[in-house]
């Protein structure tokens, strides 16, 4: 923890206490009194819980501002030996900026969600769920180490499964629950055996420890059968498959398109801005050690390229609006992932938070249109424009932010991460450049496919549907996503563009600086900013030139590129890959190891077994039993002469 | 004059024939007849005891026998009445009615 310049308080604050504690206490308030007592005025204490948090964030926010760092315990929440864990809170640069987020985006789609939610007989469920989700971000956010980090992590993924499966009466909601419930735990048990593991060889789990005991294993091997693996490299890798299944990315991201089951305010909160970017904010927070071993610099740049490209190249080829958006989001959480395996971490969470505006903008738009038509297929929508004009403007400006049109929030964080890419220090900042530029023309290709197909053309949905803008309750928050979609890119302003990059200085006491080889190269930072720029433009032409102009080309790749397009629709065949390797097999196991041999010969045996004993035990005790009094008497007497004997002999 | 020994003999003889009727013997009350002599046959030793010993407790506990047979024979003998008057059959044969 760089704490040079600031100055560390560490008693107790309870504008940082009651940061996450208001949402929690409300949440169960209405989890417990809703039902009977609230109904449809269950939305009330959680919106102003989340409001009043929101404003004690900003009051924090200007403490941070003005010099100060939080970090304290609550209490000890674990002691056994040399294991000490508190409950505590840690507001430093990095986590006021996601605090405050986290709630503004919180509070918007609280709003949002009361227009949306209204008249669903779970009602006050939700939004119990939905504030209990953003205690739980925000206990992971403000954690001062790394047991509550995990806390929290687990915490939010509980909310992500009560929430995907929000309308459990739906069989694809609870199934989609469970699918991102259980491919979370392979991450998440990775993400506690590296807890384990910083515990076991730094002996601590508080960040500024860990920190400042890193060096000790800067230079220790493990042996492993033979081989002998980097200490540092163990640790980010465990640590990060957790990051790779909270943050849906390969191979563990199946979970994030099928999660689209649940509520759209839920998709937009969870789902796109925050949860999902926990795994982006850990490797930040802990870039420290990732930043120890080159291998994880560069798993994180691949996984984050990989994944980045293939959900870019998904997207195209879906047809449900929200679906869509969720390939977009993986595609852009690879994006921050690349940033942070290049070594700039300050890049990665700027787009984080960018990326969290226009992201939840354009979830709240899609929510607005299926609110009005009830269904998700864009192949039904189009024209929309006219009906819903407050809509489309604000799903336009989250559209081109996301593309990253100059001028748009998603402009100033992607071209940062390219550019960082670019001057990386490391090898592969040039190869993961170029792919972050491939992706960018596919973004606003589908992106402007998504914008041509809903809301331009003729109205292809069921004549007699009537068509209506959303309540104000849900365009308000519409309205100030989109001015978030449009000015939070504007805090990081590069300098070649006559701006300060004052987000980015403002981290750099935490994250450091970004490892670049050559600076002040200008024309070369303008050429790759123009050739983004151009790729972006060319997307948006060509979903134009597809969807607009010539409707026919749209079935080109269908019948022409057969193959690809069916590994493309089938989404790189991962589903049907883990149907066969991981389901399958473990039904199989299922079925003949626990069903046939445990189930059938040891415990089945047992029973069966422990039965037919007595039972023949009793046939055979039948021919003593004669009812004739005279037998007993001779077995009295032979009872009698045994007792005796033995008497006898053992005296 | 017999000795101890001679008692002894007695007693166990007495003793064995109860026994072995009591346990061939089918009839009811033959049965009872069968109990009635072995403890005639401990009757008889506790008496011989307490004959050479001189000792004056063996003649108490013999009394005691005494009553106590008194009473298992009236007993006895009513649970015979009432098993014939239920199942009409005086033989163990016949009343085997808890056979498993």
């Amino acid at each position: 923890m760089v704490e040079k310049g600031f100055e560390v308080i560490k008693d107790f604050d309870l504008c940082v206490f009651l940061i996450p504690f208001l949402p929690f206490v409300t949440s169960l308030f209405v989890l417990i009194f809703g039902r009977r007592f609230f109904r449809e005025s269950a939305h009330k204490l959680p919106v102003l819980a989340v409001f009043i948090s929101f404003l004690l964030s900003l009051k924090v926010l200007i403490e941070v501002l003005h010099g100060k760092i939080f970090n304290f315990d609550l209490y000890t929440w674990i002691v056994a030996s040399h294991l000490k864990v508190g409950l505590g809170f840690l507001v430093d640069p990095l986590s006021i900026v996601m605090t405050c987020m986290v709630l503004s985006l919180s509070f918007l789609i609280h709003v949002y969600s009361i227009g949306y939610m209204y008249g669903d007989p779970g009602y006050y469920r939700f939004f119990s769920y939905i504030s209990l989700f953003t205690f739980s971000m925000l206990m992971l956010v403000l954690s001062n180490n790394l047991l509550q980090l995990y806390l929290g992590w687990e915490a939010v993924g509980l909310c992500s499964y009560f929430l995907i499966g929000f309308w459990y009466e739906k069989k694809s909601a609870a199934d989609a629950a469970k699918k991102a419930f259980i491919v979370n735990r392979v991450g998440d048990f990775g993400f506690a055996l590296g807890v384990f593991m910083v515990f076991y060889f730094l002996g601590t789990l508080y960040y500024n420890e860990i920190f400042s005991h890193l060096s000790a294993i800067s230079n220790k091997y493990l042996d492993f059968f033979g081989l002998k693996i980097y200490v540092p490299f163990v640790i980010a890798f465990l640590l990060f498959c957790g990051a790779m299944g909270k943050s849906a990315q390969f191979p563990l991201h199946v979970w994030l398109p099928d999660a689209m089951e649940g509520p759209t305010p839920v998709s937009a909160l969870i789902h796109a801005a925050t949860m999902v970017t926990a795994g982006v904010f850990m490797v930040a927070r802990l870039h420290k050690l990732f930043e120890l071993s080159d291998a994880a610099m560069a798993m994180v740049a691949f996984v984050g390229a990989f994944t980045c490209f293939m959900a870019a190249s998904i997207a195209p080829t879906r047809f449900d609006i929200k679906r869509i958006i969720a390939y977009s989001t993986m595609s852009q959480l690879g994006y921050m992932f690349m940033a942070c395996g290049v070594g700039a971490f300050a890049a990665g969470i700027f787009h984080l938070f960018t990326h969290a505006y226009f992201k939840a903008l354009l979830f709240l738009g899609a929510g607005s249109v299926i609110h009005a038509l009830h269904y998700n297929d864009i192949r039904y929508m189009g024209g929309l424009r006219k009906e819903m004009p407050i809509t489309f403007i604000t799903f336009l400006i989250g559209a081109l932010a996301l593309a990253g049109i100059p001028g748009f929030a998603g402009f100033f964080s992607k071209d940062e991460i390219l550019s960082m890419a670019y001057f990386s220090q490391y090898p592969w900042g040039k190869a993961v450049w170029l792919i972050g530029l491939i992706v960018v023309g596919f973004t606003s290709f589908y992106t402007f496919r998504l914008v041509f197909q809903a809301f331009y053309g003729e109205f292809r949905g069921p004549k007699e549907h009537h068509l209506h803008e959303s309540p104000k309750v849900m365009t308000i928050p519409l309205i100030l996503l989109s001015i978030g979609a449009i000015f939070s890119g504007w805090l990081g302003i590069p300098k070649i563009l006559g701006g300060h990059s004052i987000f980015l200085k403002f981290l750099e006491p935490v994250l450091g600086e970004p490892k670049i080889v050559e600076e002040g190269n200008h024309m070369l930072e303008y050429a790759l900013m123009g050739l983004s720029v151009g790729v972006c433009f060319f997307g948006i032409f060509l979903a134009w030139l597809v969807y607009l102009k010539k409707p026919s080309l749209q079935y080109l790749i269908s019948t022409k590129c057969r193959t690809l397009y069916n590994f493309l629709y089938r989404k790189w065949y991962f589903d049907e890959i883990y149907n066969y390797a991981f389901v399958r097999s473990t039904l199989w196991t299922a079925k003949w190891i626990v069903s046939k041999i445990s189930d059938n010969i040891i415990i089945e045996g047992v029973v069966n077994g422990s039965a037919w004993l007595v039972s023949i035990g009793g046939k055979g005790l039948r021919y003593l039993h004669t009812g004739i009094i005279n037998y007993y008497n001779t077995f009295i007497l032979i009872g009698l002469i045994i007792y005796l004997l033995i008497y006898l002999c053992l005296k | 004059m017999p000795i101890l020994k001679d008692y002894f003999v007695l007693s166990i003889v007495l003793f064995l024939i109860g026994l072995f009727g009591f346990i061939s013997r089918r009839n009811l009350i033959v049965m009872l007849v069968c109990v009635e002599i072995m403890l005639n046959a401990v009757i008889i030793l506790f008496a011989a005891i307490s004959h050479f010993t001189q000792d004056i407790s063996g003649y108490i506990v013999v009394f005691f026998i005494i009553a106590m047979a008194a009473a298992e024979a009236a007993i006895g003998l009513t649970l015979v009445v009432l098993i014939y008057k239920k199942f009409k059959a005086i033989y163990s044969e016949e009343i085997a009615n808890f056979k498993g």
